[in-house]
C-alpha cells in the first residue's frame, strides 16, 4: 500500500492504457511501462536460445511486449515478477506451448541454436523434444511410473530395445534423484506418488528425451518446503547437462538456483542481470520495489 | 456503536427463525417430490411384476396316450419321414376322449380338446421321432395346457366370474379339477418363453425371436454409431477449427438429439428401404436407423468426456514432444473412455427401448422364426411388447408384462455395465 507512492517515478508517468491482466496490483494507477526499454544485460555471448522482440497476444490483449532476452548455454535463468506479469507466457513461447491456445498469437523471433523456431518450416514436435517443459502442477500421466518416463523415448524412437529403454528410464529417474524411491514400484501408477515425487517424475519424464533446454514453470509452487529443497538441489545438478529457464514466485528460490535473473513487469522485461547483482543492487526502481517486497 | 451491534444481533436472531423455517419447508418439498417419484415407480413396477410373473410358469397336463400305430396310420417300423406326416392331432383327441368317456356331444368334445395346446401334437411328434420305440406303447405324456386352461390352473380365473364372461367354461373347470385331483397337472418354469418365437397361441409365444432381433439390431447400431460417434467427437473437439461451419455442425448435432425418433424411421424407410432397397423388417435397416438416432447422444457425451480431460495431461504429452494425434490417442482418449462408454451404453439402452422408428421400417410384422442374421425379417423386444399389448387374450397380457420385465432387466444390466466400466477405468 505505502509502496504505491514511491513507485510513481518520473519515467513511469501514468497515461492510461495498462494491460488489465495485472488488475489488483496497486501500482498500475501510477505506472506505465509501455515505452520502457530493458535495463541490464539481456544478451550473452554463448546464447542457447535468443528471443527477439517477442510479443504475445491473447486475442486483443497484449500480454508480452517486445521482450528480447538470451538464455546462455548451461545456465539457469530465473524469471521473476508479480502475478500476471507475463513471465509464464514468455516461457511458454520458448517451446511454442502457446500454440495450443487458440486465441494466442506470438509475434517476434525465438532462436534455438541460431534457428528461428517460429519460422514456417519448424516442427513443434521436434522443438518440444529439444526444449522440454516441467509444469506448475505436477502432471504425471495416469499410467505407471515406468510408462511415464518411457513414453517420450518411445514415441521418438530413441530406444531400439526393451533393455535400452529400461536403461533410459533408470538413468532419467536417477538424474531426477527419484530412482531409489521408486525402483521397486515402477509398475505403480505415477499419480499415486507424493506431490514432490510426482514433480521429480515429471522432471525425469522431461529429461528422458534428452532435451537441450528445460523450461520450468513454477515447478515448486505446489510443493512443501522439503520437496522444494530437493527440486532445487536437482536443478543445481541438472545445469551441468541442460540449459534451464525457471519461472518462480519465490525470490529466495531464484536467488538460490539461478545465475541470471530477469524481472518482468506488466508484460515488459524490466531488468536482466546476474542474480547476485539483481538481488543486491537492482538497477531499476520497479525491480527494487519487487524484491524488497513492496508489492507482488 | 455497541448499541448498534446489539440491535443487529437482535435483528439477525429475529430473522433466523424465518430463514430456518424456509429451509425446512424447502427440504420437505424435496422429500415429498422424491417420495412421489418412488411411489409412481413402485406402482409401475408392482403392476408389471404382478402381471408378468405368471408368464414365467407353464402348465402341463398329463394325458394317457396309446401311441397306436393303427391310429397314427403308420407301420410299427415307420421311417422318420412317415412319423412326421402322421396324424398326432387325432391321436391326442382320442386319448382325451378315452380319459373322459362321459363326454359325448360335439360341443363338449371341442371344449375337451381345448384343454391341451395345439403345440402338444408337435411336441408328441418330436418325442416319437426322437424315440421311435415309443410306437405301440401306452404312456402318460405331459402336454402343454391351452392358455385358457392354464389361466384356470394358475388361479387367474375362478368360478366367481359368471360363466358367460369367461372363456373357460364350468365343464372345463370340472375336468381340470378332476385332473388336478389325479395329480395329472403340473406347473413348471416356462423355458419355452425364452426359446420360442412369437405365436398366435399365447402358451406357445416366446421372446426368443425378438431377443435375437434386438441383439442383431443393437450389434449393427453399435458397430456403426460407436466408431463414427467417437471419431466425430474426437475430430470436432481436438482437430476441427472453430469457425462458422463447425458452429453450424455443433448446433445441428444438438438439434438432431432432440428430433423425434419416428422421423428417423421415416428417413430409414425413404432412404434405406425405398432408395437403397435394403430388406424390409431387417435388423440391418433397424440398426442403421437406430444408429442415426444414437449418434448425436454418443457425439455429445463423448465430446463432453473429451472436454473434461484435464488440460494438464494434454500439456504434459505435448511437452515431451508427442504429436497432436499421439496426445489424443495415447492420453486423452484413455482418460475420456469411461465417459465415452457410459454415454454410448446409455445411447444403446435408448436404442434397445426404441420402437417408433422400427414400426416405420416394417419390424412390426408378425414373425415366428428366430432370425439367423441381420438381413432376416425379425422384430425387436419393444415392438414385440407393442404387438402383444395389442392382443386381447389374457395369455398375452401376462406375456406383455413378462417381456417388459425382460426388457427392463436388460436395460438395468446395460446401465450396470456402464457403471462397472466407468469404475474399472477410473481406477487405472
Amino acid at each position: 500500500m505505502q509502496g504505491s507512492e514511491k513507485i510513481n517515478a518520473p519515467q513511469l508517468m501514468a497515461h492510461g492504457a495498462v494491460p488489465n491482466e495485472a488488475v489488483g496490483l496497486d501500482i498500475h494507477a501510477h505506472s506505465d511501462v509501455s515505452d520502457y526499454e530493458t535495463t541490464g544485460k539481456p544478451f550473452v555471448d554463448n546464447a542457447k536460445m535468443s528471443a527477439r522482440n517477442v510479443n504475445v497476444f491473447y486475442g486483443e490483449k497484449r500480454a508480452i511486449m517486445d521482450v528480447s532476452l538470451d538464455i546462455g548455454e548451461n545456465e539457469v535463468i530465473a524469471m521473476i515478477g508479480p502475478s500476471g506479469c507475463g513471465k509464464s507466457t514468455f516461457l511458454r513461447s520458448l517451446n511454442r506451448m502457446n500454440d495450443i491456445i487458440p486465441i494466442c498469437k506470438v509475434k517476434g523471433d525465438v532462436f534455438l541454436d541460431g534457428e528461428n523456431i517460429y519460422a514456417g518450416n519448424q516442427d513443434t514436435v521436434l522443438l518440444r523434444a529439444r526444449v522440454g517443459m516441467v509444469f506448475q502442477k505436477p502432471n504425471p500421466f495416469p499410467k505407471s511410473i515406468y510408462e511415464n518416463v518411457a513414453y517420450g523415448p518411445r514415441i521418438h524412437g530413441l530406444a531400439h530395445s526393451k533393455a535400452e529403454l529400461d536403461e533410459i528410464v533408470e538413468k532419467s529417474l536417477r538424474r531426477a534423484s527419484l530412482w531409489d524411491e521408486v525402483k521397486d514400484v515402477l509398475d505403480q501408477p505415477g499419480t499415486g506418488l507424493s506431490g514432490g515425487q510426482q514433480q521429480r517424475l515429471c522432471i525425469a519424464r522431461a529429461i528422458a528425451v534428452s532435451p537441450e533446454v528445460i523450461l520450468m514453470d513454477e515447478p515448486c509452487s505446489a510443493l512443501d518446503p522439503i520437496a522444494t529443497a530437493r527440486i532445487e538441489e536437482l536443478i543445481d545438478e541438472l545445469k551441468e547437462r541442460f540449459t534451464i529457464a525457471i519461472v518462480t514466485h519465490s525470490m529466495q528460490q531464484a536467488a538460490r538456483v539461478s545465475q541470471r535473473t530477469a524481472y518482468f513487469h506488466l508484460g515488459k522485461l524490466i531488468e536482466v542481470g546476474d542474480t547476485k547483482q539483481v538481488f543486491t543492487m537492482p538497477a531499476h526502481e520497479l525491480t527494487e520495489n519487487y524484491i524488497t517486497g513492496r508489492f507482488g | 456503536m455497541t448499541k448498534d451491534r446489539f440491535k443487529n444481533t437482535a435483528l439477525i436472531q429475529a430473522s433466523l427463525k424465518k430463514r430456518y423455517a424456509r429451509e425446512r419447508r424447502f427440504q420437505m418439498y424435496g422429500k415429498l417430490a422424491v417420495l412421489a417419484g418412488f411411489v409412481f415407480l413402485f406402482v409401475l413396477l408392482f403392476d408389471i411384476v404382478s402381471k408378468g410373473t405368471p408368464a414365467f410358469t407353464q402348465q402341463h397336463i398329463s394325458i394317457a396316450v396309446n401311441i397306436d400305430v393303427d391310429a397314427l396310420g403308420v407301420s410299427s417300423t415307420a421311417s422318420q419321414d412317415e412319423i412326421s406326416k402322421a396324424d398326432f392331432s387325432s391321436l391326442i383327441k382320442s386319448s382325451l376322449r378315452e380319459m373322459f368317456p362321459d363326454v359325448k356331444s360335439r360341443g363338449d368334445k371341442r371344449q375337451l380338446y381345448r384343454l391341451v395346446s395345439i403345440g402338444a401334437e408337435y411336441d408328441l411328434r418330436d418325442k416319437v421321432l426322437a424315440d421311435p420305440t415309443l410306437l405301440g406303447k401306452k404312456q402318460d405324456i405331459w402336454m402343454l395346457a391351452h392358455s385358457q386352461a392354464a389361466s384356470y390352473l394358475k388361479g387367474q380365473i375362478t368360478r366367481v366370474i359368471p360363466e358367460a364372461e369367461r372363456k373357460v367354461k364350468n365343464q372345463q373347470m370340472d375336468w381340470l379339477d378332476r385332473l388336478r385331483e389325479q395329480g395329472r397337472t403340473k406347473s413348471s418354469f416356462n423355458t419355452t418363453f425364452f426359446t420360442y418365437g412369437d405365436s398366435r397361441e399365447p402358451e406357445l409365444a416366446g421372446i426368443r425371436a425378438a431377443l435375437q432381433g434386438s441383439l442383431f439390431t443393437l450389434m449393427v447400431t453399435f458397430a456403426l454409431a460407436f466408431p463414427i460417434g467417437v471419431f466425430a467427437a474426437v475430430y470436432l473437439e481436438e482437430f476441427a477449427p472453430r469457425n462458422r461451419l463447425t458452429d453450424l455442425i455443433e448446433i445441428n448435432i444438438n438439434n438432431l438429439a432432440a428430433v423425434p425418433s419416428i422421423v428417423f424411421g421415416l428417413l430409414g424407410l425413404a432412404v434405406f428401404i425405398n432408395f437403397f432397397e435394403l430388406p424390409r423388417s431387417a435388423p440391418l435397416v433397424g440398426g442403421i436407423v437406430l444408429s442415426l438416432m444414437t449418434l448425436p447422444t454418443i457425439i455429445i457425451t463423448s465430446r463432453a468426456a473429451i472436454q473434461a480431460v484435464s488440460p494438464s495431461i494434454r500439456e504434459a504429452a505435448l511437452g515431451v514432444g508427442a504429436s497432436k494425434l499421439q496426445t489424443v490417442f495415447h492420453h486423452v482418449l484413455p482418460v475420456a473412455m469411461p465417459g465415452i462408454l457410459t454415454g454410448s451404453i446409455i445411447g444403446m439402452a435408448q436404442a434397445l427401448g426404441e420402437s417408433a422408428p422400427l414400426l416405420m421400417i416394417g419390424m412390426v410384422a408378425f414373425i415366428m422364426d428366430v432370425p439367423g442374421g441381420v438381413t432376416d425379417s425379425s422384430t425387436v423386444l419393444p415392438v414385440q411388447i407393442y404387438l402383444w399389448a395389442d392382443s386381447p387374450e389374457r395369455g398375452f397380457t401376462e406375456k406383455t408384462s413378462a417381456a417388459i420385465m425382460v426388457l427392463m432387466g436388460f436395460l438395468i444390466l446395460m446401465n450396470a455395465l456402464a457403471i462397472i466400466l466407468r469404475k474399472r477405468f477410473e481406477l487405472k
